[in-house]
């Protein structure tokens, strides 16, 4: 099937400035985002996908830095579970991000970058900026949003506090509120970045050379927690990388090693080290119980929409149990909720990879 | 699509408009019938994920879950009515498994196969072997069915726990037949019940 079409690359400025659940507020908000498919004229079929934590609004179309297809191109696009020819699909680059969105790169007030200037943020601090992105585009009531890991914190969410712009949720391989393993993996990430040397305090723009050696190792670190023990087994096992022989040194002997090296300086290429740092912070920062007074049911409260939950059985950074607890929050407040585990090889990457369970599901879901 | 006759009986015998959670739902049959034609709000809930994907394809309201485990996620009252066809002598403990229905459940459907029809009774006499027949067809080793019932054994639970038995239907094959001797004369029973 072919890939989706995107449109220009586009981004803008939204009309008001944004306040932050931090108590502060941005005064300027770029938001960088893509669209596929036609717009309806009633403006009733847009589904808004939202991005995970290294992903951007390039869902479907090929990346301008790594000219690799877009994240979910294998979802969305024409005939695909979320059909470009049927649906408006918008993807936008969180606040936060580096891909065009206003973040820790982009300059502050006074024409320098923000660095570690930049305020902290929240994952409804992100939710806020792209119901003001619908707001601008004219968008009422969404047909879905859809999200997994991040993007399904997003969903969930944006279901929570804007209950009347969306007619469906489509939460994947998510949770209501990050772990304390959860917390534990990114600050090893956010130490990483931090303890290398070029990081300078988050200050490294000028110097045309940041930590990508930390920031390499924090996505080094976070794969792994992506992938399950058996699908890392199957793909890699104890084989060894181009040799015949272990080296007795200390090279990449292990094609695990290799894989892993290969993974963290290609994120490093394409990602912000100081995004990584906010928006790690604002999925640790995440308990949509605890925004709502502690009881997650009470989140959900004035929910109209109607819900899918989606795990995988080998997720163990989002487990099954993470959603089967909002389902339990959405059926206390009587909310249609559909929720299913599906089986998959490849741990929490599921979502995006080739699980044909999941596309019937979405598509299903979506109709 | 015509349902499966405990299902017909049950589908007929719903409130219009009512809450209901069906229980082993499977692709979601009984679910869509009750939505189409008694504007019932229907959800349910089904262990095979592979049900339950066809039931969201559906647009049905479906969470994959076990009976014995995941009715606790409900609150009380969270429905006019408990639907479970066909599923009660799978469960880990049928007697706990009635008591969820009813406590979700104002009013709750049961259907089973009757251990004791009379089929049963001389397959089990003739052959002195665990019957294998069309609505218990498996293999005692293989089957799911782990806790056989008989209509006398359900009603003797009911007792028990006090529960009223507002309306009972009784069948052999697809046609229903009277209450009489039901025990014997009863391939499968459908039992309509509030607290």
């Amino acid at each position: 099937m072919a890939s989706a079409g995107a449109l220009d690359a586009k981004s803008l400025v939204l009309p008001d400035p944004l306040p932050l659940d931090s108590g502060q507020r941005l005064e300027t908000v770029r938001v960088a985002y893509e669209t596929y498919g036609e717009l309806a004229d009633d403006k009733g079929n847009a589904i808004l996908v939202f991005h995970a934590l290294s992903g951007d609004q390039h869902v479907a179309s090929v990346h301008p830095i790594t000219g690799k297809p877009g994240w979910w191109d294998r979802m969305v696009g024409p005939g695909k579970p979320i059909d470009t020819r049927r649906y408006h699909i918008i993807c936008a680059n969180v606040v936060g991000g580096c891909m065009g969105s206003t973040g820790p790169a982009s300059d502050g007030p006074d024409g320098k970058p923000w660095a570690m200037r930049f305020p902290v943020i929240t994952i409804r601090d992100m939710v806020r900026a792209q119901v003001a992105l619908l707001d601008a585009l004219g968008i009422a009531k969404l047909h879905a949003v859809v999200g997994g890991s991040m993007g399904g914190m997003l969903a969930l969410s944006l279901a929570a506090n804007f209950p009347d712009r969306a007619k469906r949720v489509l939460a994947i391989a998510t949770t209501a509120r990050h772990s304390a393993q959860n917390i534990a993996f990114h600050e090893v990430g956010r130490q990483a970045i931090m303890a290398d040397p070029n990081w300078e305090g988050g200050d490294y723009y000028a110097h045309g050379k940041g930590p990508e050696k930390g920031l390499a190792v924090a996505r080094m670190a976070a794969h792994i927690t992506y992938l399950s023990e058996a699908g890392l087994t199957d793909k890699f096992g104890r084989r060894l990388q181009d040799r015949a022989a272990k080296s007795f040194g200390f090279d990449a002997d292990f094609q695990v090693e290799s894989y892993l090296r290969h993974q963290g300086i290609a994120f490093s290429d394409r990602f912000d080290a100081n995004a990584y740092l906010y928006i790690t912070r604002a999925m640790d920062y995440f308990d949509l119980a605890e925004e709502h007074g502690g009881r997650l049911a009470d989140a959900f409260a004035g929910a109209t929409a109607r819900f899918c939950l989606v795990s995988f059985d080998t997720d163990w950074l989002y487990p099954t149990a993470e959603s089967r607890h909002v389902v339990h929050a959405l059926n206390a407040v009587a909310a249609p909720v559909s929720f299913v585990e599906l089986s998959a090889p490849y741990g929490h990457d599921s979502f995006l990879l080739d699980v044909p369970a999941l596309d019937r599901v979405v598509k299903g879901f979506l109709e | 699509m015509s349902l499966r006759a405990d299902l017909a009986v049950i589908a007929a015998h719903v409130a219009p408009g009512a809450r209901v959670l069906d229980v082993g739902c499977g692709e979601g049959e009984l679910m869509e019938v009750l939505q189409r034609e008694k504007g019932c709000d229907a959800r349910g809930m089904e262990i095979d994920p592979e049900a339950v994907e066809r039931c969201v394809a559906r647009g049905l309201s479906v969470v994959q879950g076990d009976a014995d485990r995941d009715l606790a996620d409900y609150p009380d009252d969270a429905f006019d009515c408990a639907i479970l066809s066909q599923t009660l002598q799978t469960a880990a403990r049928p007697d706990q498994l009635l008591d969820e229905l009813l406590r979700i459940g104002r009013r709750a459907f049961v259907s089973f196969p009757n251990f004791a029809y009379w089929r049963m009774r001389f397959s089990l006499l003739a052959h002195g072997r665990m019957p294998v027949t069309r609505h218990l067809p498996v293999s005692w080793y293989e089957t799911q069915n782990i806790h056989h019932v008989t209509v006398e054994d359900f009603r003797e639970l009911l007792r028990a726990k006090g529960v009223t038995i507002e309306q009972s239907w009784f069948f052999t094959g697809e046609r229903e037949i009277g209450g009489t001797s039901a025990n014997w004369r009863a391939e499968h029973a459908v039992f309509q019940l509030s607290r």
